[in-house]
């Protein structure tokens, strides 16, 4: 059951995984973001009164929100790469193409949504 | 060559353990999830999202079909959002939400915890986690 790594943390930081790893890591990021943001956001609305009300006031913060949304976004255009790519296992072959249509996809769309946030948090 | 050869395995012979049953219920889950916001979204532009709502608080909506989360717009009335089957709804994305997001967090966590006791350790804090979490979820949707 122990299982022994024989790769020390500086060796994995120097990987170069190019674009599947940076998918990898954002997918990661993006998942543990999502997690941590949806507990403290129920715990925050069953308790309510003052912890509550600060809690809301953090993640009604615009730069909250562009992180958040970078997180559920991106977790869930790269989810829906991974699921197509392994229920389809002959798609593999294109999985360098699925990544840059999945960049194609999320660049436009995330881009739009950061403009209309700043634009609402610079009161426009 | 080696990941050629297992799939022509007959799925007797292919492990069919718990860890690849939590696999193929990831992907399931992702594309639920899918499903259950577009139904959302689609729920909520069926009862006048299109006029009375931006597009945030549509999203909002759609990540958690919840009457709170509309609350703050420019609805008059607010008892077609909180309806038995959008609570059904809610619920639903809610169960299907943290069970692929606790096996998300075991799965992240067996990456750097790597002691039999650790792991065990982990799974059953993901398991109080998981109870808990739909327990105040459910309770949240049903109350509000």
């Amino acid at each position: 059951m122990s299982l022994k790594r024989n790769v020390s943390l500086a060796t994995g930081l120097r990987y170069k995984g190019q674009g599947p790893m940076l998918t990898y890591v954002l997918h990661r990021i993006g998942g543990l973001g999502m997690a941590i943001f949806i507990t403290v956001h129920i715990l925050a609305s069953f308790l309510g009164g003052d912890i509550g009300g600060f809690i809301n006031d953090i993640y009604e913060n615009w730069l909250f929100q562009i992180f958040i949304f970078f997180c559920a976004l991106f977790h869930a255009i790269n989810g829906l790469r991974i699921t197509i790519l392994d229920l389809f296992p002959k798609l593999i072959e294109h999985s360098r193409e699925a990544i840059w249509i999945e960049w194609a996809v999320f660049i436009p769309v995330f881009g739009l949504s950061v403009l209309v946030i700043v634009q609402s948090a610079l009161g426009g | 060559m080696a990941a050629r050869k297992s799939r022509n395995l007959p799925l007797g012979k292919r492990g069919l353990n718990f860890e690849m049953l939590m696999w193929l219920f990831t992907r399931l889950t992702a594309l639920a999830m899918y499903g259950l916001i577009l139904a959302a979204i689609i729920g909520a532009l069926i009862m006048g999202a299109r006029t009375q709502m931006n597009m945030a608080d549509v999203l909002r909506w759609g990540f958690m079909p919840n009457s709170t989360h509309v609350q703050s717009t420019n609805l008059e009335d607010l008892a077609p959002w909180s309806t038995p089957f959008w609570r059904v709804t809610g619920s639903l994305l809610l169960l299907v939400a943290v069970a692929h997001g606790v096996h998300g967090l075991v799965v992240i966590a067996d990456d750097y915890i790597v002691s039999a006791r650790g792991r065990n350790i982990v799974r059953i804090l993901s398991i109080i986690m998981m109870i808990s979490m739909i327990l105040i979820g459910l309770y949240i949707l049903w109350t509000s």
